[in-house]
């Protein structure tokens, strides 16, 4: 039961050692990396190495939220409903950040902090259907209920998540780049100066939520010990 | 442990300020972003994003401690 104090992942040092690596690579070739001159973007580009990583770095925690929600429906251990929560709560940091930097980009080279594009509705979507999974968590008051719901509805939530992210703006016209009729950034814009930062960047971003994600279920299993002490 | 993180990171200033120089001349030729100073802003950032990593290394090794003390028991 308590071998989750002793996980040999949580605690390793050198995947926390390479997130760090990434992000300070990241925070400082993002300013000075090269690229491409586009109109209305201008500088605004290196946005991709912060903006776009935040919705990156949600959707790894959403698909934690998913498996774990899976993990826990197949053996009901009460730990992997815990990474799934905290998972779930990390998605929402993510989302927050991914939004609120969405919009300032959007004011200024859009012209409107939100506009009726079929991506920032599907996310806005996206996270009032994580928001409700929280609330759900917390209408049941039963532990083992309120697991099992919520497991079940993580699934779910996840699929539809792909669906209001991933498919619904690219059959729809949208002002993002690769839905609709707008190129993607990968055909001719990203070029190759720009992916030596952007997937370290991907990384970098993805690992520290893990990391922050596994504190928070660290420090609940702690606090779960020694109360029941 | 303590030592390997305090080096590392040693060796990343290390680097990031020896790049620095070499961005500065480098950057030279591109009159916008010289004059712009951009690579202070990137040095400030890398900076914050140091400083947040070692507060989070002392979380984590606080919780690795009291995850340790609970082991023991």
């Amino acid at each position: 039961m308590d071998s989750f104090t002793k996980n040999k992942i949580a605690r390793a040092w050198w995947w926390k050692i390479i997130a760090i690596i990434c992000l300070i690579y990241t925070c400082y070739y993002g300013f000075i990396g090269n690229v491409p001159s586009m109109v209305v973007l201008h500088e605004t580009i290196r946005n991709l190495y912060f903006h776009v990583t935040m919705w990156m770095a949600m959707m790894l925690m959403m698909l934690i939220n998913a498996i774990y929600s899976i993990k826990y429906l197949s053996s009901l251990n009460k730990y992997d409903d815990l990474v799934a929560e905290e998972s779930g709560k990390m998605a929402m940091v993510f989302s927050a950040a991914g939004l609120i930097t969405g919009m300032v980009w959007a004011n200024y080279t859009w012209g409107a902090p939100w506009t009726n594009d079929p991506q920032l509705n599907g996310t806005a979507a996206t996270i009032l259907m994580y928001a409700a999974y929280f609330i759900l968590r917390n209408a049941i008051p039963d532990e083992n209920k309120k697991a099992k719901i919520a497991g079940v509805y993580a699934i779910f939530a996840f699929v539809m998540m792909f669906v209001f992210i991933m498919v619904i703006p690219k059959m729809y016209n949208s002002l993002h780049p690769g839905k609709g009729g707008n190129p993607g950034f990968n055909k001719y814009d990203l070029d190759s100066d720009m992916r030596m930062v952007f997937y370290p960047a991907v990384i970098g971003w993805c690992l520290l939520g893990t990391w922050l994600m596994s504190l928070k279920v660290r420090i609940r299993r702690i606090k779960e010990i020694t109360e029941e002490n | 442990m303590k030592k390997t993180i305090i080096l590392s990171l040693l060796f990343l200033f290390v680097l990031v300020s020896a790049h620095a120089q070499d961005a500065n001349q480098v950057e030279m030729a591109d009159a916008l972003r010289a004059n712009g100073k951009i690579y202070i802003v990137a040095i400030v950032a890398a900076i914050v994003i140091t400083i947040l990593s070692v507060y989070v290394i002392m979380i984590d090794r606080k919780v690795t401690k009291l995850e340790e003390k609970i082991n023991q028991k």
